[in-house]
């Protein structure tokens, strides 16, 4: 069964209609990467699947491990294994990264019926991933993002993954503003979670990320609508023919249709 | 100058009749100096009445509610719990636990064994009956009848309250609880009960005033404060307001700063139906240095006034000011920061800033700085802002497990938890810390209706 199935997904927002009929089959292992210019709606797939209320689907369907996402508050969908790295993340001042974490995985554990974790065995897990992200543990007694570069913001965001362990993982446009090297540790990071049992959506309008995370499918967005779905391969292609060869090609279908 | 408008008392005969009565059996009562204390009060109370919202001062507070209802002086103590029900009430840590019930000190369910040597700890009735010489240099000295009538009212009934004297050099390591406590009343009751708190040269202390309710009615809780810090005293005064929500509650802290003095005043507005909390430093030493930081927690039809007037007469003193505002349902809040840079007090460093998270479409607040500034080497600032819960943080916090209901009491928390900031760490901010968690929780179970559109946050910052 596939871990999330979308079937002609439409999505207003403001009264404008931006998903155009999205179907997607992503299945436990894979990585699919979302690519597409600026306002194809990218950005709007990820926040509607980590349920964001103020994007409203007008048609279609999300289900996720066979259950209605699109039911889903967002704290529903995080419990269930849906988890969104943010395009822009969320400085929360006043409120420590480390508690914020830890209350964030006792939340999930508990809806999972799971004993909730101690910060005797909290803390040995939580500095190895800050290892793994080569994060300051000074960072975490700041509050939820405040006062962290761009960088750091993303890596955190990787870290929360990290901790969270989620079944589906949504990266939306983590890559933007990154340097080389904070790159590489955020794709080290990323590449560290995959597993068989574990799906990974890279929405991104860049090329250069999934140099580093391989992705095994492709797909287009333009103005709504996934217009071609490929391999590896694909990415490589848009990187030299550029966005104008999907959109024209998009145009075209329209035509015929 | 307070503006002369129509009194507003409609129960005059009524004052007139208590206070007669009070007159007669109070204690002080053959003291001269005492008596016409109290009746130069009464006499300012009955000239002005009671403020109305035309008075600059009262503009977003009215206390019609107060002039028209006829409240009796409420001085038995026969029905009361016993102690270990006060348990519940007691603060960790306190280095003394003094308790009165409608006003009136109980020596009985108080506990000043543990106070230290240099500290004196008295019922101010019993202050007055043994030993009234001794109030005469500081009670009535500096709070302000003419500007303030509710002062001029609880000065005309001087009586009872606290006493606390801290000697020379002395540090008083845990707080000094003061608890005020009203009981259950089927007659509209009043109290006015006043406090004297005199820190000599060098020490350290910090007292809690705390106002609580047993059992409902409609009361009227009129206190007046008198904090004296002499020289390079460092003291931390607490306001904890949280008494049923008929209740009327006027306090006024007039402190007193003397050369290096540090006083830091916090008040906690919980509860309470009617509020106004007056926070009135006077900087009259150089180099004296005072924060007031405060949080106000409103629902249902709570109105919380939180009125500011810090007194710069002094150089080379700096003081700030710091509001946090959590207004639901119908609240309404006030934040009314007045700052006096005298013509002398050069070198001077003022700041002010209220901040308000508004939790529903039909929450108000009114927020006002008023800088008087005669001094023309002086650096004042002030700011405001207006805000909801931010939707951004909101989702996020969700998105990652944490339901709504936690989500927004953790936002709520991390918004108060500012002014928890500004404490010292010790025994009252502990305190003051379990409050807010308490109430704050009933807070964050509101949900906000669909319809309310997400509004911009609003602020200004000037500096003068």
């Amino acid at each position: 069964m596939a871990l999330l199935e979308i079937k002609n997904l439409h999505v207003t927002v403001g009264g404008h209609e931006i998903l155009k009929g999205i179907d997607l089959k992503i299945h436990p292992g894979e990585v699919h990467s979302i690519m597409g210019p600026n306002g194809s709606g990218k950005s709007t797939l990820a926040q509607v699947l980590a349920r964001r209320q103020t994007y409203y689907v007008t048609q279609g369907e999300a289900l996720f491990n066979g259950r209605d996402l699109l039911a889903m508050k967002p704290e529903e969908a995080a419990c269930e294994g849906v988890f969104m790295a943010f395009q822009y993340p969320v400085e929360i001042p006043g409120i420590g990264n480390t508690y914020f974490l830890r209350s964030a995985l006792n939340a999930i554990r508990k809806y999972r019926g799971e004993d909730e974790m101690d910060a005797m065995d909290f803390l040995p897990m939580f500095r190895e991933k800050l290892k793994l992200l080569e994060m300051d543990e000074k960072l975490m007694n700041r509050s939820v993002n405040e006062g962290f570069s761009g960088g750091e913001k993303k890596r955190n965001e990787i870290l929360q993954m990290a901790v969270l362990q989620p079944k589906l993982a949504i990266l939306d446009e983590t890559d933007s503003g990154l340097d080389i090297d904070a790159l590489r540790i955020v794709a080290k990071g990323v590449n560290a979670m995959r597993s068989p049992d574990r799906a990974m959506l890279v929405v991104t309008h860049y090329q250069r990320l999934l140099n580093y995370i391989v992705p095994d499918h492709v797909h287009v967005l333009v103005d709504g609508r996934i217009v071609r779905s490929g391999g590896p391969e694909l990415a490589l292609e848009l990187e030299e023919k550029g966005y104008g060869w999907t959109e024209a090609e998009a145009r075209q279908v329209q035509v015929s249709a | 100058m307070t503006t002369h408008m129509p009194a507003a008392i409609e129960n005059v005969q009524d004052y007139l009749e208590s206070f007669t009565e009070f007159e007669k059996q109070a204690a002080g009562r053959n003291v001269s100096w005492l008596r016409k204390l109290r009746d130069d009060a009464f006499a300012r109370f009955c000239e002005v009445g009671f403020p109305t919202t035309h008075d600059e001062d009262w503009r977003f507070t009215n206390v019609s509610g107060i002039a028209r209802t006829p409240f009796v002086m409420k001085t038995d103590t026969a029905a009361r719990p016993s102690k270990s029900e006060w348990k519940t009430y007691r603060v960790e840590g306190a280095s003394a636990h003094v308790v009165f019930v409608n006003g009136r000190f109980a020596r009985d369910l108080s506990d000043l064994k543990t106070s230290p040597k240099g500290v004196k700890i008295a019922g101010l009735r019993e202050q007055i009956a043994n030993n009234p010489d001794a109030l005469e240099t500081h009670l009535g000295r500096y709070l302000d009848i003419h500007r303030d009538p509710f002062c001029a009212l609880n000065t005309a009934f001087v009586e009872d309250g606290a006493f606390v004297h801290v000697a020379r050099g002395t540090v008083l390591a845990g707080p000094i609880h003061l608890l005020f406590v009203s009981t259950a009343s089927d007659q509209a009751s009043m109290m006015h009960p006043r406090n004297l708190l005199v820190f000599d040269n060098e020490t350290q202390a910090t007292v809690i005033e705390e106002y609580v309710s047993l059992g409902g009615g409609t009361v009227l809780c009129n206190s007046a404060t008198e904090l004296v810090a002499a020289e390079n005293a460092t003291v931390s005064h607490y306001m904890i307001e949280r008494e049923h929500k008929e209740a009327f509650n006027i306090s006024t802290l007039r402190i007193q700063q003397a050369r290096s003095a540090n006083v830091t005043s916090h008040s906690l507005l919980l509860g309470g139906g009617l509020v106004r909390n007056n926070v009135h430093p006077v900087l009259a030493g150089d180099g004296g240095e005072c924060l007031i930081n405060g949080l106000f927690v409103g629902d249902g039809r709570q109105h919380l006034d939180n009125y500011m007037h810090v007194e710069h007469a002094s150089p080379h003193c700096s003081s700030r000011q710091f509001y946090n505002g959590i207004l639901d349902g119908h609240a309404h809040g006030v934040f009314h920061g007045r700052i006096v840079v005298h013509k002398d007090a050069q070198k001077t460093d003022a700041k002010q800033t209220n901040r308000n998270l508004l939790l529903s479409d039909d929450a108000q607040i009114d927020t006002k700085p008023q800088l008087e500034i005669y001094a023309d080497d002086v650096k004042c600032t002030h700011g405001a802002t207006i805000g909801q819960i931010e939707e951004n943080a909101l989702f996020y916090l969700r998105s990652r497990g944490i339901d709504e209901r936690s989500a927004r009491r953790l936002l709520l928390l991390a918004f108060a938890g500012e002014c928890l900031d500004r404490m010292q760490p010790g025994a009252a901010r502990d305190h003051a810390e379990r409050l807010i968690h308490e109430h704050l929780l009933s807070v964050a179970d509101y949900l906000p209706g669909q319809s309310s559109q997400p509004q911009k946050e609003r602020s200004w910052e000037e500096v003068g």
